[in-house]
């Protein structure tokens, strides 16, 4: 039972860190992507979709050839930094941005399209610098469905199971998510701890669908 | 006012191209550019408040220079001191009346605070019968109220000139009637220049103190223009 708490916070905090991180990246590149306009911008977007559709096995398997000991990236993190991601919790985070990054930065690149483009054009008349533009005018009116993305991100994230084994690995209290707990529970025939993992799980996803449901663009048309 | 402008600019829309080439000097406090819809008067409005690049010529506003593509000038719209009035008044949804009044006059990161005092946007909204509708959204106010909000907005800044761009389109022709007299009788009292760009002879009647009339993206030449009235005194 204390592990399964353990694991429960483990997932959180993973998830969490992943979410916001793609808060920061999700919407930086769906602003980019909704607003300028460059050689490629189709081919990116698709690209960047592919974690939606790619098994995460795979996912995980590029990473480990990036950021893995001897991958390109991995290795200059650690011979620079001392840095090593693969079987730590912020390699599992790593993994979990990853496969969680289109649910951010689709719906972040509609909400900013949907902003209507002459309300930014009147606040530039109105002498507002275009930093600030972004945070008054353009973000507000994105916010409601870049939320609800997040949360779905989130959600996503929590349940992320087979990146996150093939980067960070199965280390009880250390990167053993709710996930892969319980399919070390149920390898292991322990039905009970099994159990309470599964409703433990069911629980929060639960939630965050009805939190991303109420924020749904929708319901937000006639603000 | 002082507005010179002599602008050149090509656009392309799948194989159609549209050539804008306006050119007019003007000292006149009641500018009206009248034409059909797709003859470049908007561009035009749009090129003074510095929302639309021009490929050649310039622009210049009380001496001012705004835009010279000669001189590589192109002050941000921010710069330009100018008050526009879009066509669908393009009020910040996510803002009540008081905060999008005061939206120009709040520098930073954020937006004015719902209960933010300002003696200049408590002035407006009082000028305009606005007062009752402080905290009102703008998708509760009916087409006239949007257009007033939408004034008191362009004007707290103290702008140099106020472009309207269709400025009654937007309303019924009853109200239309009402706007119009009311906008008469604000220019009036402000003083404050104004370009104004319509399809509407009745426009053109009551604001056209000078009137360029467009076509095709051409100022046509005077004669050819509907001119009203009343001439400057």
């Amino acid at each position: 039972m204390e592990s399964a708490w353990t694991a429960l916070a483990l997932s959180l905090k993973v998830a969490g860190c992943a979410t916001l991180l793609n808060l920061l990246l999700g919407v930086g590149v769906g602003f980019l992507l909704a607003r300028v306009r460059f050689v490629g911008r189709d081919l990116l977007d698709t690209v960047l979709t592919l974690p939606m559709v790619m098994p995460p096995t795979v996912l995980g398997f590029y990473l480990l050839v990036l950021v893995g000991r001897r991958g390109w990236l991995g290795a200059w993190l650690h011979d620079s930094f001392g840095i090593n991601l693969i079987f730590t919790w912020q390699g599992a985070v790593i993994a979990a941005s990853i496969v969680a990054f289109p649910l951010v930065f689709k719906p972040a690149r509609a909400a900013f399209e949907a902003v209507d483009g002459q309300l930014e054009q009147a606040a530039r008349v109105l002498g507002v610098s275009e930093a600030a533009i972004f945070f008054r005018v353009t973000l507000p009116l994105a916010w409601r469905g870049i939320l609800a993305g997040l949360l779905l991100a989130f959600a996503r994230a929590l349940g992320e199971f087979g990146a996150t084994l093939m980067v960070a690995g199965s280390i009880p209290g250390k990167t053993q998510t709710l996930s892969i707990a319980v399919y070390e529970a149920v390898q292991a025939g322990q039905d009970d701890v099994a159990n309470t993992l599964v409703l433990i799980t069911s629980v929060v996803c639960m939630v965050v669908l009805l939190a991303a449901g109420r924020l749904a663009p929708g319901r937000i048309a006639n603000q | 006012m002082q507005l010179d402008i002599d602008i050149r600019k090509t656009l392309h829309s799948g194989k159609r191209t549209f050539q804008l080439q306006v050119r007019f000097q003007s000292v006149s406090q009641r500018i009206v550019i009248f034409g059909p819809s797709g003859s470049g008067k908007s561009l035009t409005l749009k090129a003074i408040a510095g929302l639309m690049r021009p490929d050649h010529g310039h622009i210049r506003l009380d001496g001012e220079t705004l835009f010279d593509a000669g001189a590589g000038i192109d002050l941000a719209p921010q710069a330009r001191k100018v008050g526009y009035l879009f066509q669908d008044y393009a009020l910040f949804p996510h803002l009540s009346v008081r905060q999008n009044i005061g939206f120009g006059l709040k520098r930073g990161w954020f937006n004015p605070r719902a209960a933010e005092k300002s003696e200049a946007v408590d002035y407006w909204l009082e000028a305009l019968h606005l007062s009752h509708l402080a905290h009102q959204m703008p998708g509760e106010l009916s087409g006239g109220q949007r257009q007033r909000t939408a004034l008191a907005r362009a004007l707290v800044a103290e702008p140099r000139a106020l472009l309207l761009d269709e400025p009654f389109a937007a309303l019924d022709p009853l109200l239309r009637q009402r706007m119009r007299e009311e906008l008469d009788e604000l220019q009036r009292r402000l003083q404050v220049p104004m370009v104004l760009i319509t399809h509407d002879p009745e426009d053109v009647a009551v604001f056209g103190e000078q009137v360029l009339a467009l076509h095709d993206g051409m100022i046509a030449p005077p004669e050819a223009s509907p001119q009203p009235g009343v001439l400057p005194a």
